[in-house]
């Protein structure tokens, strides 16, 4: 049994620990938002935040997360509204096929939260791990600067 | 479509009684294209028809099962004063879903806001696969009834909606002009008579607007669902009036995506999200040798993989079902198989590319292979000229590489079937399960969720028939299977390798009098390899030289290959004659205006002529595809013994954009997967089977490597074209030509990552 805390809640699993926290988060507690790419830590469709910090859940084991707070695209949001990070997803329409955006919004919020004014090397660096494999780079680049920019303001 | 519905009030227009062509088609001769009727509740339904109705008694039982049965009903207008626009597409990234439904809501003058999408059912009855697949292979003629009601396009439609098919960037051009803009325009000329008739007063008075009916004069005002219940009763118009271009309030507006909402909270449901009570999960291993089979399974090692309740043995793969994927993955690296692969492990990508040489050697040799386009006479004119210019140019076959691997759902029990997944071709998923677990169509139900990218993979429905194999396996048991990264990769329907031969010619100044091109293997469009220059002695031809690769359907088609090969080829004989590209290729279109304005838009997008940094070059490219033309400008340089992509100015004609903002998406989209692809992307084949794995060995793009995208829309007013793939064909030659400009290197040979720049380009 591991027990882990998910998006507020505390969770208990029965789980071979060596099993990823993505197939925990899918299969177990239905969290669906976190999506399976590649299995190796190589497009970033299924990441998630660990304490805070933005991990790819496909390579992270549960034992890993055993204890620790996991964050995922459910829990974004810290009331029934939008995480500055969606409301400029959807201000920008950046998704298309959407499938890589769960994974998108967590890289960009982990970015945005220890860094609220991002270069575009700053960007390039928390981002260049997650594919989209229908080319929205652009507007992805342009939300993160538009939700850097709202957080400021508030 | 047709005779939509429903609780007794339908009623139907009569089209022209004219004879069909076909006796078995003959009771299409007097049938409605338009119905309307009002469904339990209160909900007005308005559809368009494409095919003859139903008998009453049969579609009131459908109607009464739900909306599931509601096929053929492109809009609905609820009590709640919601309009539903139900589209016979799939999401898959394209925005299809809302521009469809914004073509609808606008001849409807419904309010956005109160907008909602449905993506119809797959239902054989109502789409009739039967007939679509007639009209495509071509042994049905068109109804003369329809064709003047619906402006000829019967065939069209009947490709693109009949059988339900999302691709070739056809649903806008097809659906979206014949029915959802004909349904929304015959609902709210309904709506109008409806209110005339209860306020007594002329429908010439009434100003329909945001979902509301309001009689200025008399200022009363009301939503459209209060008339609702008295529309359903009228006879519907047999032929709408269509706004015109300046009435369009909707159309043409960047009108934000209904489905992306959901795409940012995790609430979309795509088709590996499916849930249901029970499930369990598979994962496969295919032969990887294409064409091979098990000869041999040991599954006492798997079978001992906690969560593992089954091995499956498919003859040309094996599944391993367990309690959840992770279990099952485990179970399947445990599993020792022996395949038989019928010699062809001894295929490699050298030999591939060689027997392709060896065929086009042939052809020159005999002059033979199949001409597609011939003009003038191209040997005179190449024995004749001042200059001959020969090239040869290659690309490899490629991967679609969409984010979601394939996967499917199927919950196979007592003389009934669910499908869950996501699809092209929705009604081939479910006559091919069908068949697979000996049910009739009708027993099998296709839930099409949202596509997590497709590209043309999702057309082959090869991972919806391994999963009902397996689930025929354990009936009663709802099965997903799920592909690894790697599965999905190494065996997946490949956009071909193809080589392609050219050898042109010269004028002493420098025109271009002959264009002889001779490539392998041809697929679709015809047109790909055809050029919109005036050179006066063409010949188009191709020779046939099969390989056991499976071929598939990768973003448009043969265009990708073909306008790397023109657009490249075309400026190799600019730069033999020394001129300017842009003004070489202009000049060869005096006689295609649309081309030449598009390529003027891009030309003056990117400032042509301006000084560029140094060690940047700039290169130009023209490609018209699906109806639509675009041109891009690329400035890359080399550093570092790398390719840097800095900027692409794109300009594009869709002849009208219905919503600006997603073409231009559309474009941004089809750039960077041209540009993954003109880059990296590379499947090779090594011992009969396909050598990359993952996206460490078949790369995609990267958001650091993201050039500036400039789109420039020109609104020709051509016919709709299409916006999801034209995107993609212009890149690769654009940057093979900025690539020459910078270096004066010619790249041939595709992908880029191929070339070695040498010690020149090292810093």
């Amino acid at each position: 049994m591991i027990d882990l805390e998910v998006n507020g809640a505390a969770q208990r699993v029965d789980a071979e620990p060596d099993m990823p926290l993505l197939w925990v988060l899918r299969e177990r507690l239905g969290l669906t938002g976190t999506k399976f790419g590649c299995g190796i830590a190589q497009c970033g469709a299924c990441t998630v935040h660990l304490d805070g910090v933005a991990v790819r859940s496909c390579v992270t084991p549960i034992a890993a997360a055993a204890g620790r707070s996991v964050t995922t695209i459910e829990g974004l949001a810290e009331d029934a509204g939008r995480h500055p990070v969606q409301q400029a997803w959807i201000d920008c329409q950046v998704p298309q096929c959407g499938y890589c955006q769960s994974g998108q919004i967590m890289s960009a919020a982990a970015l945005l939260a220890s860094n609220a004014a991002p270069t575009d090397a700053d960007i390039d660096a928390a981002m260049r791990g997650n594919i989209c494999r229908c080319g929205a780079y652009s507007r992805i680049r342009r939300a993160i600067k538009q939700a850097g920019e709202a957080r400021n303001n508030v | 479509m047709s005779e939509t519905t429903t609780s007794g009030a339908a009623a139907s227009a009569t089209a022209a009684s004219e004879p069909v062509a076909k006796k078995r088609l003959g009771k299409w001769s007097r049938r409605g294209l338009i119905t309307a009727g009002l469904l339990a509740g209160g909900t007005l339904v308005v559809g368009v028809g494409i095919r003859p109705g139903h008998r009453a008694p049969r579609l009131r039982s459908l109607v009464a099962e739900g909306e599931e049965a509601l096929l053929n009903v492109w809009l609905k207008i609820a009590p709640d004063n919601r309009v539903t626009a139900i589209v016979p597409h799939a999401e898959m990234g394209q925005g299809v879903h809302s521009t469809l439904a914004q073509m609808l809501a606008d001849e409807l003058d419904a309010d956005w806001n109160l907008v909602d999408v449905q993506e119809a059912p797959a239902h054989e009855e109502y789409a009739n696969y039967a007939l679509g697949k007639g009209f495509l292979l071509g042994d049905v003629d068109i109804p003369r009834a329809l064709v003047g009601t619906v402006d000829g396009a019967f065939l069209k439609l009947s490709q693109a909606m009949s059988l339900q098919i999302t691709g070739g960037s056809t649903s806008v051009r097809t659906s979206g002009r014949f029915a959802m803009r004909v349904a929304g325009a015959a609902g709210r000329e309904m709506l109008a008579s409806a209110a005339a008739a209860a306020w007594q007063v002329p429908s010439a008075e009434l100003v329909l607007q945001d979902s509301h009916i309001a009689h200025p004069p008399s200022k009363r005002r009301a939503t459209y669902a209060e008339f609702a219940a008295a529309a359903a009763e009228l006879t519907p118009p047999a032929k709408p009036r269509l706004k015109t271009p300046d009435e369009f309030r909707l159309m043409g507006t960047p009108a934000p995506r209904l489905d992306i909402p959901a795409k940012v909270d995790g609430s979309a449901v795509f088709g590996i999200d499916a849930s249901v009570d029970g499930l369990k999960v598979a994962t496969t291993r295919r032969c990887p040798v294409f064409g091979g089979t098990v000869a041999s399974v040991d599954d006492e090692r798997a079978l001992q993989v906690p969560g593992v309740l089954k091995v499956v043995n498919l003859e040309d793969a094996v599944a391993v079902v367990a309690d959840g994927y992770w279990q099952a993955r485990k179970g399947l690296d445990a599993l020792t198989v022996e395949w038989a692969m019928n010699g062809l492990e001894d295929i490699d990508q050298a030999r591939i590319f060689g027997q392709f040489s060896a065929a086009l050697d042939l052809a020159d040799a005999e002059g033979d292979g199949n001409t597609e386009a011939e003009a003038g006479d191209v040997e005179a004119a190449l024995a004749g000229a001042a200059r001959q210019l020969d090239a040869e140019y290659r690309v490899p076959y490629l991967a679609h590489a969409s984010m979601e691997p394939m996967n499917c759902t199927v919950w196979l029990r007592d003389g009934a079937c669910d499908v869950w997944t996501g699809t092209q071709n929705p009604l081939g998923v479910r006559a091919g399960v069908a068949d697979i677990i000996a049910l009739d169509a009708e027993q099998v139900n296709v839930h099409n969720l949202y596509l997590g990218g497709a590209f043309g993979r999702r057309f082959v429905d090869d991972y919806a028939m391994q999963a009902a194999r397996v689930a025929k396996a354990m009936p009663g048991t709802p099965i997903k299977v799920i592909w690894s990264r790697e599965e999905d990769t190494r065996q997946d329907h490949y956009r071909p390798a193809v080589t392609s031969r050219f050898r042109g010619a010269l004028d002493a100044e420098g025109n271009p009098v002959a264009w002889r091109n001779v490539y392998v293997d041809k697929h679709e469009p015809a047109e790909a390899p055809l050029i919109p220059y005036a050179i006066p002695n063409r010949l188009v031809r191709h020779v046939s030289s099969p390989t056991h690769v499976p071929f598939g359907v990768w973003r448009s088609v043969d265009h990708s290959q073909h306008a790397f090969f023109t657009e490249s080829f075309i400026d190799e004989l600019a730069i033999a004659a020394e001129q300017d590209p842009y003004q070489y290729r202009r000049r060869l279109l005096a006689d295609s205006p649309r081309h030449r304005k598009v390529l003027d838009a891009a030309a003056q997008a990117a400032d042509w002529g301006a000084p560029k940094p140094a060690g940047t070059g700039r290169g130009i490219a023209l490609h018209e595809s699906f109806g639509s033309v675009v041109a891009q400008v690329v400035d890359a340089r080399v550093q570092a013994g790398k390719v840097r992509v800095e900027r692409v100015c794109c300009a594009v004609d869709v002849g009208f954009a219905i919503n600006p903002d997603g073409v231009v998406a559309q474009m941004e989209s089809g750039i960077v997967y041209g540009l993954s692809a003109a880059l990296y992307g590379e499947i090779g084949i090594e011992r009969g089977r396909v050598k990359q794995s993952n996206f460490h060995d078949y790369r995609m793009l990267r958001i650091d490597e993201m050039p500036v995208v400039d789109t420039v829309i020109v609104n020709s007013g051509a016919p709709l074209g299409g916006a999801g793939e034209p995107g993609t064909p212009p890149l690769a030659p654009a940057l093979a030509n900025a690539l020459y400009d910078a270096t004066g290197e010619r790249i041939r040979v595709l992908p880029v990552s191929r070339h070695d720049w040498g010690a020149k380009f090292e810093t």
